[in-house]
């Protein structure tokens, strides 16, 4: 076998050599870039036959589209957003996805601060139990709380997936804010309050500004989280159109209109829209927050 | 088989005809729109200033109330005020339905007379639910094993061209995306058509004009490939979520110790499986754990591409069927049951591994 080292010190040394680098480096190329294209074929064809007419996404495939003469048509979304609501499914993916991401969040910062700096009998036990609910898969708990729901008369009403979503998400919100709250400088907020400082002051003015990158990291992780969820939405709110959001209407007109490919990709693609906008503008928060939180159930 | 899609389709009906009961006459159309606009309005309101508004509003009150009481209990009290939202949270919503939930399990379907053990041996025994089990252990071995095999040599392979960001984030995209979108996107590409007619899926038709004599597949029908063509979607949805962690533990390997390998005469196969496997070990049994999870609990894409029919059923979709369209509470407590008995061990392992890491972090 040939040393390696020396293989690769007369590369640099000699200037074709590296050539020969790069050509065995071509595989790498080819699979990287092979698997990417892969994994954009499927977005590209929900794309091309969103806008194309009826007759022509049924009868020839949608790669045919890239061919002159170029026939596309915005028909499919004015007919989705229109006759078949989904303008107003997005609204409400909008109603219910935004406090969904508020209220945890919130309510996670107060018990974390609380977790993290505050001295109290069964702190330790409390965080515990926190973190031990994060095993709890929330089919378990679907069928008591919609009975809770049905008593309270809240199933299909947006506060009740708000709230559903709430308690769902803050074990996991909880956990990453207790543990970025708890590493913030010990002295500063001794300080703080040696200079009498209210909890409320110091809470407002120092550690939520200072928390920004994890709670940024949070929101767009609840936000995609409850943006793309069916389940939850599907059991609180999936009987009520007028409240149910575009992941239960989608799943209705997959139902409904089967092989109407022209309306069910412009309906997919609407609800991916805000989605990926978000993923490709963020994308550094997400990561960092997916880091944090690769044990979210 | 009929029974299920009896349930579903009454269901859709009922959202077909408020659609259309919205879009009768003109005095329809007056109200329609008086209902577009009036409604959304109010409730962006509520959402925008209201909420944040409730929210900050608690603590201020609570911390103004806090000043009556006696100095020495304030600080017993504060943190109690602080958590309570929290505990209100956890306490409706995890914990008092996950108890109820297992006493739930060992009654009948609305709930009134004991039945025992009865729900779980249905759950063991019948036909769809032992295949349910069967599909998801498959779901758990094929999609486990290949997203994290499949994430980990992808991190290894982008490491080493210059436009790694660019191609982590291209697989990471589907992370953004629904899995009901998701659905929607391959279910189209897997859309069939009998021979002769042109294929406007993507994936019979490049079959064949890859293989001219290829006979078209429908690839959600066939019973004996459509469980690995929606583990297949779910694959494509994953793969950057393992790729984008592992290829963070990747680059915490130190420069030095690679170095020093390949200076030692190390082949780079040789440095993959001798240093950098068992340096990614922990980082790949979370990932790892997390997809088993993923695994038991699947239910999205199941529900958009197939139902569960078809031999496709998983142990959570069943469960769904059995709340809404069987109305049987005791059956569906049972199948959540058994799915949170089957997710604690992995649940939990990887807490304490996740919590070990912070402490050594």
């Amino acid at each position: 076998m040939n040393p390696p080292a020396l293989a690769a010190e007369r590369t640099v040394r000699n200037g074709p050599r590296r050539l020969s680098a790069a050509w065995r480096h071509l595989p790498v190329h080819v699979i990287v870039i092979g698997l990417c294209v892969l994994w954009l074929v499927p977005v590209m064809g929900l794309l091309v036959s969103s806008f194309r007419p009826p007759r022509l996404v049924a009868s020839t495939g949608w790669w045919a589209a890239l061919a002159p003469p170029f026939r596309f048509t915005l028909e499919n979304y004015r007919e989705v957003l229109g006759a078949y609501g989904m303008g107003r499914s997005f609204l409400n993916s909008l109603f219910i996805a935004i406090p969904a991401t508020i209220i945890p969040i919130a309510v996670a910062a107060y018990a974390a601060y609380a977790l993290a700096w505050m001295r109290f009998w069964g702190r330790e036990v409390l965080f515990a139990m926190v973190v031990g609910s994060l095993v709890i898969p929330l089919q378990m708990t679907l069928v008591p709380v919609l009975r809770l729901f049905n008593q309270f008369g809240l199933s299909g009403t947006f506060p009740a997936v708000w709230m559903a979503h709430t308690g769902y998400g803050l074990p996991f919100a909880i956990y990453l804010l207790r543990n970025f709250i708890g590493a913030l400088p010990r002295d500063l907020l001794e300080s703080a309050h040696m200079d009498g400082a209210s909890h409320l002051t110091v809470f407002f003015r120092l550690i939520l500004p200072l928390s920004v990158p994890a709670i940024a990291s949070l929101a767009i992780f609840q936000f995609l989280w409850v943006w793309n969820d069916l389940l939850v939405a599907l059991i609180f709110v999936g009987g009520t159109p007028s409240v149910a959001p575009m992941t239960v209407a989608i799943g209705n007109l997959v139902n409904s209109l089967g092989q109407n490919w022209q309306l069910l990709t412009a309906a997919a693609f609407i609800s991916m829209l805000l989605p990926v906008v978000i993923f490709v503008s963020l994308q550094r928060y997400l990561v960092r927050g997916i880091l944090a939180g690769a044990i979210k159930g | 088989m009929l029974l299920y899609d009896a349930g579903r389709e009454s269901y859709t009906k009922g959202w077909n005809q408020s659609i259309h009961r919205l879009d009768k006459g003109a005095a329809g159309a007056a109200e329609r729109r008086r209902f577009a606009v009036a409604r959304p309005v109010l409730t962006a309101l509520l959402v925008i200033v209201g909420i944040p508004a409730v929210q900050v509003g608690y603590v201020v009150l609570a911390e103004h109330l806090l000043r009556f009481v006696p100095e020495k209990h304030q600080g017993k009290l504060r943190p109690w005020l602080w958590l309570a939202p929290a505990l209100f949270f956890l306490g409706v919503f995890l914990v008092y339905p996950a108890a109820s939930t297992f006493y739930l399990s060992v009654l009948g379907p609305d709930s009134r007379e004991f039945v025992g053990v009865q729900n779980y041996r249905f759950a063991f025994t019948e036909r769809e639910m032992l295949i349910a089990f069967r599909n998801n252990v498959f779901w758990l071995v094929v999609f486990t094993g290949i997203t994290v095999s499949l994430g980990l040599a992808m991190a290894v392979l982008t490491d080493r061209v210059r436009y790694e960001p660019v191609a982590r984030a291209v697989m990471f995209l589907p992370m953004a995306i629904s899995f009901v979108a998701a659905g929607v996107i391959w279910k189209f590409v897997y859309e069939f058509r009998p021979l002769g007619l042109p294929q406007i899926g993507s994936l019979n038709a490049l079959l064949l004009s890859v293989v001219p004599s290829f006979q078209p597949v429908a690839w959600l029908v066939n019973s004996s490939v459509n469980n690995a063509a929606l583990i297949l979607v779910a694959v494509w949805v994953w793969v950057g979520f393992c790729l984008v962690i592992l290829s963070a533990a990747l680059k915490g390997i130190p420069v030095e110790v690679l170095e020093a390998a390949r200076v030692d005469g190390a082949t780079e196969w040789r440095i993959f499986w001798r240093i950098i496997l068992p340096m990614l070990a922990p980082t790949i049994t979370v990932v790892a754990t997390t997809m088993v999870i993923y695994a038991l609990k699947a239910f999205d894409i199941v529900y958009v591409m197939t139902n569960g029919n078809f031999d496709t059923e998983v142990i959570a979709n069943r469960m769904y069927k059995e709340m809404f369209n069987f109305r049987d509470f005791g059956r569906a407590s049972a199948m959540a049951v058994i799915l949170f008995l089957a997710t604690i061990p992995v649940m939990a392992a990887n807490i304490r591994r996740f919590r070990q890491q912070e402490l050594t972090r």
